[in-house]
């Protein structure tokens, strides 16, 4: 192989890094326990999923005050939550208003 | 065994109506203490069942469903928790009062319909999570001796407080 050759497929490597590292999502775990979703604020980018957790034994909710979202959440059980849009979202329980938190969803 | 009741507890037992001034304070035991819990999460849930039956309102409707499946589920816990530690439940005064009191309430909210019965029941779903509430806060917390009930009375208190501000707000919107 040429030295010309082989330049140019590294700088061909790096194009495709630098285009790849942006996109990719991430999983952010938010845990439901004794009433708490915790952590009560999180910073994340579009594209990344939000996983509730509910440890506790009874059913909750995360809603979005905005109604971006609405999820139901049975007692020990789990779900996902694609975020789709920058924003800052103020969320509750809405059986248990006292359950609040917050998601910062940032541009990518 | 007469158990004097104490300031919140009082005013749980009583619904609010003023009591004696000359009301001390005794310190209700585990037995006791798992006992009153047990019984007023119990008439909530058939209050509950009977705002299932009655009302019109989808909104009251879906609070009656919380309340029934949240006190059964507390009181799930705290008959699994009491039967574990092998304690057993013991009857009192305070919890007489509450069961009297509740029939007496049940027997007025039976014969509203309507809006009435709506307004009625959330009503006094406020008014009964403050005083279960203020009972658990000041009174059978503290006097709670074994750890793990005292954990569980302070989650059930935190999931009361959700369902007081969820009554709350239905309140604001039913008038
Ligand atoms: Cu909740």
């Amino acid at each position: 192989m040429s030295m010309k050759k082989s330049h140019f497929v590294l700088a061909g490597a790096a194009l495709v890094l630098a285009y790849a590292a942006p996109v990719s999502a991430e999983t952010i775990q938010i845990k439901i326990d004794k009433l708490k979703f915790s952590p009560e604020q999180v910073t994340v980018h579009v594209g990344d999923t939000i996983e509730w957790v509910n440890a506790d034994f009874i059913a909750h909710t995360a809603t979005a005050r905005n109604k971006a979202w609405d999820v139901m959440l049975a007692k020990g059980k789990s779900a996902t939550t694609a975020m789709t849009k920058a924003g800052a979202i103020d969320y509750y329980c809405r059986f248990h208003p006292n359950m609040v938190g917050k998601i910062i969803v940032q541009d990518t | 065994m007469f158990l004097k009741l104490s300031g919140a507890l009082a005013a749980l037992a009583l619904m609010l109506t003023p009591v004696a001034a000359d009301a001390q304070s005794a310190k209700p035991t585990d037995p006791q203490i798992a006992h009153i819990a047990y019984t007023a999460g119990n008439i909530d849930v058939k209050a509950g069942e009977l705002a299932v039956k009655k009302t019109k309102s989808k909104e009251v409707l879906e609070f009656a469903k919380d309340m029934v499946r949240d006190h059964k589920a507390v009181n799930e816990k705290a008959l699994a928790l009491v039967k574990k530690l092998n304690v057993t439940p013991q009857d009192n005064d305070i919890s007489k009062s509450l069961v009297k009191n509740a029939k007496e309430k049940e027997a007025g909210l039976s014969k509203l319909e309507g809006k009435a019965f709506d307004k009625a029941y959330i009503d006094n779903e406020v008014a009964y999570h403050k005083a279960v509430n203020a009972a658990l806060k000041d009174t059978l917390i503290p006097s709670a001796s074994n750890a793990e009930l005292k954990d569980l009375l302070g989650v059930a208190l935190k999931i009361f407080e959700g369902h007081l501000q969820h009554a709350e707000h239905i309140a604001a919107s039913l008038k």
